[in-house]
């Protein structure tokens, strides 16, 4: 099977401390670590098993620049075959549709079967996979947590429901899936297996490449543009009970059931 | 056979003629015995290399001291003592041992050195050695039967119980001194039944007592004996040597092996693979342990030297808390693995490809390989010798080669190559607990850059004492007493990265290499001519894993040595009813053998009373781990810590003094969570002194 995976990446959010730049409308940028958004990490995990499983190979792609090769080698490391750079200066600042534009005229050079992506990227707001799968007439299940390969090119796949309840489905391929965290554990990517595919060559692709429509892309065509950032103010802080264990006890049993925790 | 023998002068013969008899059972037993020793170096020849064949002088060194010294076994009183005993049988007994097994094919044939008064001595001794053998072996059947000590159980998830192996190894030994004897007695009450001059026996030995058995027995009878005697120690003591390999009594073979070629340096990691430098790791294509050909022939000698006696587990802190690890078993399985792998009879893997069955998943699990804490417990015990963590480590290199690392660890691991340190903190924050208000203005310190800001000591803060706002106290009185003595001192603040010591123990080889290198050139660069720590994890790191760094000391030596000085005096402790206990942390005490500098200066301090618990200096119980052993959430029934710090309280102190900011996390965790609150706290010896040191102002007045 020839899985596509498209990935992102994003500033870590347990290795960085978030701040608003000066004019409050970015985050200060300069002393970012970035690195695979988190879902994206589970969907190459589990492509990669199910190449285990059935064979095939598994491509990782990503609009983005130079930057962005590390987390293609990070994810060829874990085990992907191919990382391809979608890159031009014209894809710049483009938004949730803009992106999956882009993502469309690479998957139609090539013969995916099933192209996947995280469920949301931590910077964005989980609108590339459906929208990907429309512009290609593909099906779409978001929010998937098992796939299993069923015969004549069909999948079973399950989403969490409220309550932890699952449901399961049946999907033709090809099709694409958004895919939730916890789906199953990423292995880990060790200094060795980074080094080890530091040289690889990373294919490029710009706009001409792919033939897309430079008319959606980049900043001029994107039709959602942020304005703003906003920080919530800080709250007030805990309420500290400086009584007896004894005593402490009784007072939080007592809050719990004032606020409807305790019946 | 033997009827109508009415002399000793007959009875020679008779023994003559069983020669044929017994030459067979030579030979077969020898070539037994050979082809079973060889079918078991058929993996050691296939395991990796490993570096064992320089120092002869050092390592003969470790035989007098640990094979023929038995320096470890008085550890253990009891079983120490039986050993000890049994040992010295043998190896008094060897001599006689063989020259009994010629005598069967040459009648007359005496040691040479062991002829007249010499042989007469030499077999007084043997006469005893051989008592002193049996009665050990009742003894030791007794202990295995009756009281069965609690270290020899096998827990479920091992197998079945080894008593009934041990039992029959134990009786079989019984066996051949009893046989031995019998066949000595038989001797010496036919040459008395013949009126024929007798060696005496000597008095109240087992020969001495089967001969007074025997007095009243006929001729033909005591041939019998005599005959029966030879045929039945023959037979055991062939039956044993070809048994040994089998199991656990292989160590009487192997041990002196496994001594010498003991691993000289133990301060000193295991590098991935021997012969293989540094620069040239990228081209080893996996690394660590995967399968069992993947462990050094050495740590295989190890698997087949275990005497299974326990002292490992029992000393183990993962153990005693019901993590899933039990060092005994990581041996004793794959031994059990080669035996069943390369089986002597059976189908032979020779010249074969590696049976390839990854180790990880079928006989060890996950969590019995990131259980370990690398405390040192288990290799501090060994009578053998036998190396642990190595193969910890080379199980962990294997697993996060193959990325098999829990989700715990991956976070850390990732922020310590992004960041350079497990918590993914800013580097620029790294020397903010320096800001601290208060402390700043009593003690500025410099962020050294070599250049304008230049030190002769270097403070390697390492990341806990930096980032965690709990232990950033023991790195400002660590700051302080440096500030006290009149160093010249800085830190490399965001320079720094964190020391590796645990990314290392991890299996994150590569990524430890990549901090190592980046804290060297940082060390460097800063023109400092020694490096002073409060932390024992940089500590060790610093001394043992890093290369071309100057001198590092820990502060309690610093600190030990001041209070020489007489540059640190102390003021009296305030509250008279404080017991303090010192808690040796592994890698200052047991990998570093810094055991009486704190001591030291603990008593120092005028009217502190300290008490030591059960377990400490080289049998000190781990805290629970260091590093990246913090965030590994293991399956355990109680927190390690717990059971220490229930140890201090047993020792009856309400001060647990510890040396390393790790065992203070564990430690007060512990406190809560052994409900100890109130009654007891925990203070690092930095801590401590600096509270306790007199200042200068102090002195004026």
């Amino acid at each position: 099977m020839e899985i596509l995976v498209c990935v992102r990446r994003v500033p870590d959010t347990s290795e960085n401390e978030i701040e608003l730049n000066g004019a409050g409308n970015d985050i200060e940028r300069d002393e970012l670590v970035y690195s695979i958004n988190e879902p994206d990490n589970y969907a190459v995990e589990e492509a990669i098993q199910i190449v285990a499983r059935v064979g095939g190979k598994v491509t990782v792609v990503t609009v983005g620049g130079e930057d962005d090769e590390e987390i293609l080698r990070r994810e060829m490391a874990m085990g992907a075959n191919h990382g391809v750079l979608l890159s031009d200066d014209a894809f710049a600042g483009s938004d949730g549709r803009g992106i999956p534009v882009i993502l469309k005229a690479f998957v139609q050079k090539g013969n995916y079967d099933l192209i996947l992506t995280g469920v949301q990227a931590e910077d964005g707001g989980a609108q590339v996979g459906g929208m990907l799968a429309a512009m290609l007439d593909y099906p779409f299940a978001s929010l998937v947590n098992s796939i299993e390969v069923l015969d004549g090119r069909k999948l079973k796949i399950s989403r969490e429901i409220e309550g932890g309840n699952r449901e399961i489905s049946e999907i033709d391929l090809p099709c694409v899936l958004s895919i939730q965290t916890g789906i199953n554990e990423p292995r880990y990517v060790g200094m060795k297996g980074i080094r080890q595919v530091a040289s690889v060559p990373i294919p490029t692709y710009g706009a001409s490449d792919l033939g897309a429509d430079l008319n959606t892309v980049g900043t001029a065509a994107a039709k959602v543009k942020r304005v703003d950032y906003f920080v919530p103010v800080l709250g007030k802080g805990a309420e500290m009970l400086n009584g007896s264990r004894e005593e402490n006890v009784e007072k939080v049993l007592e809050l719990v059931a004032a606020k409807g925790g305790l019946k | 056979m033997v009827e109508g023998i009415q002399s000793l002068a007959q009875l020679t013969p008779w023994l003559m003629q069983g020669r044929a008899l017994f030459l067979v059972i030579h030979v077969l037993g020898v070539v037994c015995f050979a082809y079973i020793v060889a079918i078991r170096l058929v993996p050691l020849l296939r395991a990796e290399r490993d570096f064992r064949f320089d120092q002869p002088l050092a390592r003969l060194g470790q035989v007098l001291k640990f094979w023929l010294g038995q320096w470890k076994h008085p550890r253990y009183k009891t079983a120490g003592t039986l050993h000890i005993l049994i040992f010295s049988g043998f190896i008094l007994l060897a001599i006689r041992a063989f020259t009994v097994l010629i005598v069967g094919v040459s009648y007359n044939f005496v040691m040479p050195g062991l002829s007249g008064e010499t042989g007469h001595i030499y077999e007084v001794i043997t006469d005893y050695a051989a008592t002193v053998v049996f009665i050990c072996m009742v003894v030791a059947i007794i202990r295995r039967l009756v009281f069965k000590p609690a270290r020899y159980a096998v827990p479920a998830q091992f197998g079945k119980a080894h008593t009934a192996d041990a039992v029959f190894l134990l009786v079989l030994i019984a066996i051949l001194m009893v046989a031995d004897s019998l066949f000595e007695a038989a001797k010496a009450a036919g040459q008395i039944h013949q009126g024929q001059p007798v060696e005496a026996l000597a008095v109240l030995s087992l020969p001495w007592m089967l001969q007074i058995a025997l007095a009243s027995a006929s001729l033909p009878t005591l041939g019998n004996f005599y005959f029966g005697a030879y045929l039945l120690h023959e037979v055991t003591f062939y039956f044993l040597l070809c048994y040994r390999p089998f199991g656990i009594q292989f160590h009487v073979e192997t041990s002196l092996f496994n001594i010498y070629f003991s691993k000289l340096d133990r301060h000193a990691l295991k590098p991935v693979k021997w012969g293989v430098s540094d620069e040239h790791l990228d081209q080893v294509k996996s690394f660590g342990v995967k399968t069992f050909e993947d462990f050094t022939w050495k740590h295989m000698l190890d698997f087949y030297s275990c005497a299974d006696c326990g002292r490992c587990s029992d000393n183990c802190p993962a153990n005693a808390v019901g993590r899933p690890l039990s060092p005994r078993f990581i041996s004793i399985k794959a031994r059990d693995y080669a035996f069943q792998h390369y089986p002597v009879f059976g189908q032979r893997m020779f010249g074969g490809p590696n049976n390839g069955k990854p180790l990880i998943g079928n006989i060890y699990s996950e969590d019995e390989i990131w259980s370990c804490t690398t405390c040192g417990a288990c290799e501090e015990e060994c009578p053998l010798l036998v190396e642990y963590i190595d193969k910890i480590v080379d199980l962990r290199r294997g697993m996060v080669d193959d990325g098999n690392v829990p989700q715990s660890l991956q976070k850390p691991l990732k922020a310590l190559e992004s960041r350079g340190n497990p918590y993914g903190k800013l580097e620029k924050k790294r020397a903010e607990w320096t800001k601290a208000k208060e402390f700043q203005q009593t003690c500025d310190i410099k962020v050294l850059d070599g250049k304008t800001n230049a030190a002769e000591t270097l403070y390697f803060v390492d990341s806990i004492s930096s980032y965690d706002d709990r232990m950033q106290s023991i790195g400002r009185a660590t700051a302080k007493i440096l500030d006290h003595v009149g160093e010249s001192f800085g830190i490399l603040g965001a320079a720094e990265k964190d020391s590796g010591n645990e990314v290392r123990r991890f299996g994150e080889e590569m990524l430890f290499m990549a901090l190592r290198d980046h804290n060297v050139e940082a060390i460097k660069s800063s023109g400092v001519k020694r490096i002073v720590t409060a932390d024992p994890h940089a500590y060790n790191a610093l001394k043992h894993d890093y290369k071309d760094v100057p001198p590092v000391e820990h502060i309690s030596q610093v600190v030990a040595r001041e209070v020489k000085s007489g540059k640190i005096k102390f003021n009296p402790v305030e509250n008279a009813n404080s017991v303090y206990t010192y808690h040796d942390p592994c890698y200052l005490g047991r990998h570093n053998q810094i055991y009486d500098d704190p001591r030291d200066v603990l008593d120092a301090i005028p009217g502190l009373k300290r008490v030591e618990m059960n377990r400490s200096r080289d049998r000190s119980f781990c805290c629970g781990g260091g590093g990246l052993m913090l965030f590994y959430e293991p399956k355990e029934e109680q927190r390690i810590g717990a059971k220490r710090v229930q140890m201090a309280a047993e020792a009856g102190a309400n001060v647990l003094v510890t040396a390393c900011p790790f065992c203070m996390v564990n430690i007060e965790d512990a406190i809560k969570v052994a409900g100890l609150e109130g009654k007891m706290t925990a203070i690092d010896l930095a801590e401590l002194v600096e509270k306790q040191m007199v200042r200068e102002s102090q002195k004026v007045a």
